[in-house]
C-alpha cells in the first residue's frame, strides 16, 4: 500500500469528525488524538519491529515480549482497588501465560522460532491475556463487595479464606472467560478474524490463514483460562488481612 | 491441667466502630463456661462489634481478648471460628438447597453431619424442608436454619446477634429452649445480643449494658433487672419500658 492510498482514508477520520461537529457529540478532540497517537504509535512499532526482525535476536525477542507484558499487567491492574499490591501479581499471571502458551507452540515446532511469528503471536496473546486479567479484576472486586455476607458466613463457619472465597473466584473466572468463548462460538459467522484477514489481504491461501487462525484461537483461550485462573490464585490471598478478616476496602 | 472457667476475657479493649464514629473503650469483663450472657443496649452501642471481637472478625486496637485464657491473635483462625460459632442477624444462605447449607460448617473440614432432622424439629422446621432451595425460604425459616447450621459446627461459645428479631413468638420461644438445651447439653457459653429485654431476662444468667461504647453495668440477670446499680442502666430500663427509644 502506498503511502497516498493509506492517506485516502484520513478521509474515514474526517467524516467521523465532520458528523461529531455536526451531531454536536463533542468527540472531536477525542477523534484527532486518537488518530494522532494510532498512527504514532503504530509507525513506531512497525519500525521498532523491522529493527528486531532485521537482528533476529532472541534477546531482542524476549525484551519486546517482556516489555509487551508488562504494559499489559500496568492496564489490566490500574484500575484495580488494590492496585498497588496487584501490579505484580498481574505481570506474573500474563507473563506465565505468556510463557507456557509460546513454550508449547515453540517447543511443538508450531510455530517457527523466529521474531516475525513469536512477536505477533505474543502480542495477540498478551492483549488478550490483559483483556482477561482487566474482566477478571473488576469482577472479582465486584463480587467480593456483592457476597461479602456469604464470605463472612464462611469465614465464621470456620472456612480458610481460600474456602470462602473459592466460589466467588470461579464465578469471576467464569465471567472473564465468557467473552473469549462467545467470540471463539460466532468466529467467521460474525466477522473474520484479523489475524486471518490480514493474511488473506496480504495474499495467502485462505485454507493456510484459517489454520494459523485456529491456532491462535485455541491458544488464546488455554491463555485465558490460565491467566485467570493463576490471578485468582495470586490476588485472593490479597483480600484478606493477617488475621483472616476479609479487609474493610470491602466492608 | 486446670481447666479454664472463663470462656471469654476481655482486658481493658478498645476498638474503633467500622463507620469511624466512636468505639468500645476500655471495656473489662469476664463470661464464664456455660454462661449466657445477654448483651443488651441502645443500637451503635457496640453490641455486635463485641461479638466480632470474640471470633477474630476484628481485631482489638488494645487490650486483649481471651478465649478459653488464650489470646485470640494465638489461635489458629478457623479453628476459632469453628469453637466460636456465630449467628448473624440477617441470615444468609447460599445456593442450594436447605440440607447443602446446614452441612457447610462441617464439609469446609472434610466432615459429613448425619441426623439433622431432630435439630430442624426442635426449631419447628419440618424434615420436607432439606430438599427445598434454601433461598426460597422466609426470613423467619432462614433465621432458623441458620441458628441450626452454627449449632451442627458444635462451637463451644455460641455469638447471637438478635437471631430471633424476625420470628413470632412461638419461633421465638422454640430457639430460646434449643439454645438453652445445647447450653445445658454441651455447657456451651452464650453471648446474646437482644433488644428484647423480656427475652433478655429469660434466657440470661447475666446482663450487660453497653451504651456509646462502654460497659456500663454487669451483673446477674435478676438482680439487673430488679435492682440496677448505675443510673444509666435505670435510665435505659425506663426508657425502654416507657416504650421510649433508647438511644
Amino acid at each position: 500500500m502506498t503511502l497516498l492510498s493509506l492517506s485516502f482514508t484520513l478521509a474515514f477520520v474526517a467524516f467521523a469528525i465532520v458528523l461529531s461537529i455536526r451531531k454536536r457529540l463533542g468527540l472531536e478532540k477525542d477523534l484527532v488524538v486518537a488518530s494522532v497517537r494510532a498512527t504514532v504509535q503504530l509507525l513506531v512499532i512497525g519500525y521498532v519491529l523491522k529493527l528486531v526482525f532485521s537482528f533476529n535476536s532472541p534477546w531482542f525477542t524476549f525484551l519486546m515480549v517482556a516489555a509487551m507484558v508488562a504494559v499489559a499487567a500496568y492496564n489490566a491492574g490500574k484500575r484495580a482497588k488494590l492496585w498497588k499490591t496487584v501490579f505484580w501479581k498481574v505481570f506474573v499471571a500474563i507473563g506465565l501465560t505468556e510463557t507456557v502458551t509460546m513454550a508449547y507452540l515453540l517447543v511443538l515446532h508450531v510455530l517457527p522460532v523466529k521474531p516475525q511469528y513469536v512477536i505477533p503471536v505474543s502480542g495477540m496473546i498478551v492483549g488478550n491475556a490483559m483483556v482477561i486479567s482487566s474482566l477478571f479484576l473488576n469482577r472479582l472486586y465486584g463480587e467480593v463487595s456483592n457476597r461479602k455476607q456469604e464470605i463472612l458466613l464462611l469465614l465464621s463457619l470456620g472456612g480458610t479464606p481460600r474456602q470462602s472465597i473459592r466460589q466467588v473466584l470461579k464465578d469471576a473466572v467464569k465471567a472473564s472467560l465468557i467473552p473469549t468463548v462467545d467470540t471463539m462460538k460466532t468466529t467467521g459467522l460474525v466477522q473474520l478474524p484479523g489475524m486471518m484477514t490480514g493474511q488473506i489481504i496480504a495474499g495467502a491461501d485462505p485454507i493456510q490463514a484459517v489454520r494459523y487462525q485456529l491456532l491462535i484461537l485455541f491458544a488464546l483461550l488455554a491463555a485465558g483460562a490460565i491467566t485467570s485462573i493463576t490471578l485468582g490464585g495470586l490476588v485472593y490471598p490479597t483480600l484478606f488481612n493477617q488475621h483472616q478478616q476479609l479487609k474493610r476496602d470491602f466492608e | 491441667m486446670a481447666m479454664e472457667t472463663d470462656a471469654i476475657q476481655f482486658i481493658d479493649v478498645s476498638v474503633p466502630f467500622g463507620d469511624g464514629h466512636g468505639g468500645i473503650s476500655g471495656l473489662t469483663a469476664t463470661v464464664e463456661v456455660g454462661k449466657t450472657v445477654t448483651l443488651i443496649g441502645p443500637s451503635g452501642a457496640g453490641k455486635s462489634t463485641l461479638l466480632s471481637l470474640c471470633n477474630l472478625f476484628l481485631t482489638p486496637q488494645r487490650g486483649t481478648v481471651n478465649i478459653f485464657g488464650k489470646n485470640v491473635l494465638e489461635w489458629d483462625v478457623p479453628s476459632l471460628r469453628r469453637q466460636v460459632g456465630m449467628v448473624f442477624q440477617t441470615p444468609v444462605m447460599l445456593p442450594g438447597t436447605v440440607l447443602d447449607n446446614l452441612r457447610l460448617g462441617p464439609k469446609l473440614r472434610g466432615e459429613t453431619v448425619d441426623n439433622i432432622e431432630p435439630w430442624l424439629e426442635a426449631v419447628g422446621l419440618s424434615p420436607t424442608v432439606l430438599q427445598q432451595p434454601a433461598q426460597d425460604l422466609s426470613g423467619g425459616q432462614k433465621q432458623r436454619l441458620s441458628l441450626v447450621r452454627t449449632l451442627l459446627n458444635h462451637p463451644k461459645i455460641l455469638l447471637l446477634d438478635e437471631v430471633t428479631s424476625a420470628l413470632d413468638s412461638h419461633s421465638t420461644q422454640l430457639v430460646e429452649q434449643l439454645v438453652q438445651r445445647v447450653k445445658a447439653q454441651q455447657n456451651c457459653t452464650v453471648l446474646w445480643v437482644t433488644h428484647n429485654l423480656e427475652q433478655a431476662r429469660r434466657v440470661g444468667d447475666e446482663t450487660w449494658l453497653l451504651v456509646g461504647g462502654r460497659l456500663v453495668e454487669a451483673a446477674p440477670t435478676e438482680v439487673f433487672f430488679t435492682r440496677p446499680q448505675t443510673e444509666a442502666a435505670r435510665q435505659f430500663l425506663a426508657s425502654v419500658c416507657k416504650g421510649g427509644q433508647p438511644s
